[in-house]
Formats: structure tokens, C-alpha cells, sequence
């Protein structure tokens, strides 16, 4: 399988280096792969960070900036980043007003992310977490005790980082990132399996024919193979889980995410969009705004998931917030 | 125990017992993982362990509970995936008991911390096919000897030993409930917890570390003797 990499045991470092030089606002935290801010800690205002395993770019780093996150840990290919490095940013982006921790439900992710905020809390940091659990498609998977948490979270970030920036106190900033999670729901699938820079093959082999509907981000399976369908009756089939899962009814207001998985054109993911949202039309639900494009990825998979967020007045205010950040950028009004 | 110092150098002679145990069985656990896990829990608690050890320089001037401290923060660092909160995070929580030196009282409260955290963090009771498997019965006996039988800590501890080592057979044939290997299910039938098993292997270098700096032998169970042994 070709690669554009050098030694797989470097991509982390190296992509992380890279990163930094394209957008010098940010900085790598010495001796870690962590990045925030430049400006961090922002005087006056919570944190809020993430992390986890690389290979979901531009997840997490993608989203630091002004209006989103303050920090990121980028974990080992699939891999949770270490509770110690997850303390080192807890304490570097923390400005006295606290610190909201946004973590996907794995067990991994979830342990390190215990363990940094006792050890941040140590230290006299006010750490708070949140889980995001969105994946419909599992109750418990290979790496979870629950549901996954997947492309959602982007949303989490979002609300989450506006309601910080407009100076609102850690509590009222881990309620509105809780309201979110409340409200969201994700199902995806796969064309094609991931192929991890160490294994340089692919994790799970699918037939030509074949597709994954459930999968994770992690080059899981996914709970079912079932043979090619045209790309309307795959968005059916996730979106009609998403929606039943989320009971979304007629006159309620969405905001639609169709996330690539890494290896999908745009083209395709915008007719799914475009089914996506005759679905929606047709049951009277109506789309606030649609987001298309690669958020959350695994690694060069092909493949898609569809994400639906229930919003109200204030996250409609919080999603059109500014943000600058080098994944997504939202203008002033 | 005696005096700092003496609990200082007995702390230091425990982990290096324990990662030279770790790396003398890294290959029986990793293999043991690699039946129902992701084939690395050997490697990373020889890795954690043996990092915590190349740290005695350090130790010199500490007290016993920031050694104990610092081996829970190096495998934090090292063992990474959930592993490292599990054993490194739980040891640097239950740390603070041992504030006050290492007496009989001190270690039943640094016992009780760490297997609540271990509780807490990992969500898994017995029966989940975990550490805890081992864990439970370990620090229940211990708790009891000293408190309720009155037994002195050395002798405690041979029980505790034992009580884990039961703890561990007891994983064999039960299904997983917890942890990657909940995800095979009933295919997780018939193979014993790596994670139950490195925690006998730690325990057992406690106890033999305990029998050289409290000067004494104990035996142990004969029935629990010989049951979990690698060249099995």
C-alpha cells in the first residue's frame, strides 16, 4: 500500500511539525503533541480542548482557534493521547477560569481524560468533561462501553467554543456542550477499509461489492456488510437511523452534517446531501444549514457519515458565532 | 516499617523486582492479550515499569508516598492506552495515602484507594473479566487480615497473594464484560485476563519484596501455588 510518509513511527511528529508552520497562530507545546492557541490561555475566558488518536484530520487541531478550541492532543494513529500530555495542555491553556474537556466515548480516551483532569485538579485547575456519545449504530463496540462518539463532536466544539468566547462561566459552557450531545445523532459507513501507517494494509477486508453501514472512526468494522446500493438508498439507510434514533419531527429545525471519511470526493458527498435533505424536506423537518465536507475522517477510508443537530434559538446563535480556526471558519456577521 | 529511609530503599526494591518480573514475563502477558485483547499489555507494562525504575537517581532525596507517586505518574506516561490511567492513575491517586509512611494502617488505605479508583475509572466489578478479578478478593483479604484476624502485614500480604491468585483462575472461564475482549464475547470464554494476571505478577514481587525487608518467610497456599505459571 503506498503512503506519503516517511517512518510510520514519525507521522504524528512530523504531521504535527508540518502543521504548525502552515498556521503559525498556533503552537506545539515543547516536548509533547500538543497544540493550542498561540494566545494561549486566553485571559477572562474558560478553555475548551479535545484530543485523541490521529488520523481523523482535520480532527483535532484543525478546530483550535478563536471561537472554537484552545487546545489539542494529538494521540499515536488511532491511538488516546497520554494522560500526562492531556494534563500538559489542561494546565497551559487554563487562564483561572477553567477548563472544558470534550471527549468521544472510548474507553481509552475517556480513562486519560479522567486521569489528566485528577491531575490537573491537583494542581487546583477547574477541569469539567463532557462525553459525546452520537454514533447510533452501537450500543457498545470494540472500543466502547456505549455509543461511540463521532463526527457530533465537531458540533460540540462549536457550541461549546462560541459560549466560552462570549465569556459565559465553565458551568453554562459544559450545560451548552451537553445540550448539543443531547440533541445530535451520527451514523456512517464505509466503501473501502482504512489502511494505518504501521499495518500498511487494510484493517478489515471488504469485497468489491461489499459495504460497511455502522462503522466507527477507527477502521472498525462496521455491525453490518451489506452488498453496493446507489448512493441515495445508503443515505436512506443512515438517515433514516439518525432520525428515528433522534425522534426529529415535523416544524423542528436541524443543522445537517454529511462528514467524508477521508477518501470520498466532495461530489459524492454532496448527493448525499442532496437526498439527505429531499428526507428531511419530505417529513417537514426544516435544515437551518447543511455542512459538507471532511471533519472528522479516518485516515484515507471511503465512506461517509450523516449527522442530524436538533437546534433552538441558542445554538442557532452559537453555530453562526465567529470562528477562525484552520478546519473552519465562520465570518462576523 | 522503620525508619524513611528503610521504607525509601524498600519501595525502590519493589519496583525493581516488579519490572524485572514484567520483563521476564512481557512475552506470557502480551500472548495472553493477544487472545482476547490487542496483543500489547506486556510490552507496555514491561515499558511503564522499567521506565519508573530507570528513575531511582531521582528517588534518592524523596519520601516513600512521592516515589510511589512518581511510578504512578511515569506509567501514566508510558503505558499509554487505558492501561496507563488504570494502573499508573490508581497508584498515583492511592499515593497520598501513604503520606503519613508506610505502616500496616497506611498500606490497607493505599490497598482500598487504588481499587476503588481502578473501580471508578474503569467501570468494571467482578466478574467483568478484569484486574478487578484479582484485585477484589487481593485487597478484601488483606483489609480483613490485618483489621479483623490481627495477622502482622507480611503475613497479610502472603494471603492477599493468594486470594489474587484464585482472583486470576477465576477469569478463565468466564465471559468478558469489559475492555476490548467484551467485544468477542463468548469466544472470550477459556482464556485468563492479562490484566488480572500482571496484577498477580506486581503482587507477588510486593510480597517478595516485603519477606526480604520484614524478615521473614510465609507460606503460601499450596492449592492457589502453581495454578497461574507461565510455562503452563
Amino acid at each position: 500500500m503506498k503512503k506519503l510518509i516517511n517512518e510510520p513511527g514519525d507521522v504524528v511528529d512530523e504531521m504535527l511539525d508540518g502543521m504548525v508552520v502552515a498556521h503559525p497562530e498556533l503552537r506545539r507545546l515543547d516536548g509533547t503533541n500538543v497544540l493550542v492557541r498561540g494566545d494561549a490561555p486566553v485571559d477572562g475566558k474558560v478553555a475548551v480542548v479535545s484530543g485523541g488518536g490521529s488520523g481523523h484530520e482535520p480532527t483535532h487541531a484543525g478546530y483550535l482557534g478563536d471561537g472554537m478550541l484552545d487546545g489539542a492532543a494529538a494521540g499515536e494513529v488511532f491511538t488516546s493521547p497520554t494522560a500526562d500530555q492531556l494534563n500538559d495542555m489542561i494546565q497551559a491553556v487554563d487562564a483561572g477560569e477553567g477548563v472544558l474537556c470534550v471527549v468521544k466515548n472510548y474507553e481509552g480516551d475517556v480513562m486519560n481524560f479522567d486521569t489528566a483532569a485528577e491531575m490537573a485538579g491537583m494542581e487546583d485547575v477547574d477541569v469539567e468533561q463532557v462525553v459525546v456519545n452520537d454514533d447510533v449504530a452501537v450500543e457498545d463496540s470494540l472500543y466502547t462501553s456505549g455509543r461511540r462518539g463521532v463526527a457530533g463532536t465537531i458540533f460540540v466544539h462549536k457550541c461549546a467554543g462560541a459560549k466560552a468566547a462570549e465569556g459565559a462561566d465553565l458551568g453554562e459552557v459544559k450545560a451548552v456542550a451537553e445540550k448539543v450531545i443531547d440533541n445530535v445523532r451520527t451514523m456512517g459507513m464505509a466503501l473501502t477499509s482504512c489502511v494505518t501507517p504501521d499495518k500498511g494494509e487494510p484493517t478489515f477486508d471488504l469485497g468489491e461489492d461489499e459495504i460497511e453501514l455502522g462503522i466507527g472512526i477507527h477502521g472498525e468494522p462496521g455491525t453490518e456488510r451489506a452488498d453496493i446500493m446507489s448512493a441515495d438508498e445508503i443515505t436512506e439507510h443512515l438517515t433514516e437511523n439518525v432520525l428515528d434514533d433522534l425522534e426529529v419531527g415535523e416544524g423542528e429545525e436541524v443543522v445537517t452534517m454529511v462528514n467524508g471519511m477521508g477518501g470520498t470526493p466532495l461530489s459524492e458527498l454532496y448527493i448525499v446531501n442532496r437526498k439527505l435533505q429531499s428526507m428531511l424536506g419530505d417529513r417537514g423537518i426544516e435544515t437551518w444549514d447543511a455542512w459538507v465536507g471532511d471533519y472528522m475522517t479516518s485516515l484515507d477510508m471511503m465512506g461517509c457519515s450523516v449527522s442530524v443537530l436538533r437546534v433552538d434559538d441558542e445554538l442557532k446563535d452559537l453555530l453562526g458565532a465567529p470562528a477562525h480556526t484552520p478546519a473552519l471558519t465562520v465570518a462576523e456577521e | 516499617m522503620a525508619d524513611v529511609d528503610t521504607q525509601r530503599d524498600a519501595v525502590i526494591a519493589a519496583l525493581d523486582n516488579v519490572a524485572e518480573r514484567l520483563t521476564a514475563e512481557k512475552s506470557y502477558l502480551t500472548d495472553l492479550d493477544s487472545a482476547i485483547g490487542d496483543a500489547d499489555h506486556g510490552s507496555n507494562m514491561q515499558r511503564g515499569f522499567s521506565k519508573a525504575a530507570e528513575k531511582r537517581d531521582e528517588f534518592a532525596d524523596m519520601d516513600p508516598d512521592d516515589i510511589v507517586k512518581t511510578i504512578g505518574t511515569t506509567l501514566i506516561s508510558n503505558v499509554g492506552g487505558a492501561s496507563g490511567p488504570l494502573y499508573g492513575g490508581s497508584i498515583m491517586f492511592a499515593s497520598q495515602e501513604l503520606d503519613g509512611g508506610i505502616t500496616a494502617e497506611t498500606s490497607v488505605a493505599f490497598a482500598e484507594a487504588y481499587l476503588d479508583k481502578v473501580k471508578d475509572r474503569g467501570g468494571a466489578q467482578v466478574g467483568s473479566k478484569t484486574m478487578v478479578d484479582a484485585l477484589v478478593p487481593a485487597v478484601h483479604t488483606y483489609k480483613k487480615s490485618i483489621e479483623q484476624d490481627d495477622l502482622p502485614p507480611l503475613e497479610a500480604l502472603a494471603k492477599a497473594v493468594d486470594a489474587a491468585e484464585r482472583g486470576v483462575q477465576f477469569t478463565t472461564p468466564i465471559k468478558a464484560l469489559k475492555g476490548r475482549a467484551s467485544f468477542l464475547d463468548w469466544r472470550s470464554v477459556g482464556h485468563q485476563d492479562p490484566g488480572a494476571t500482571s496484577t498477580l505478577f506486581i503482587m507477588e514481587e510486593l510480597l517478595a519484596t516485603a519477606e526480604e525487608y520484614l524478615d521473614g518467610d510465609v507460606e503460601r497456599d499450596a492449592r492457589a501455588a502453581d495454578a497461574v505459571r507461565r510455562d503452563e
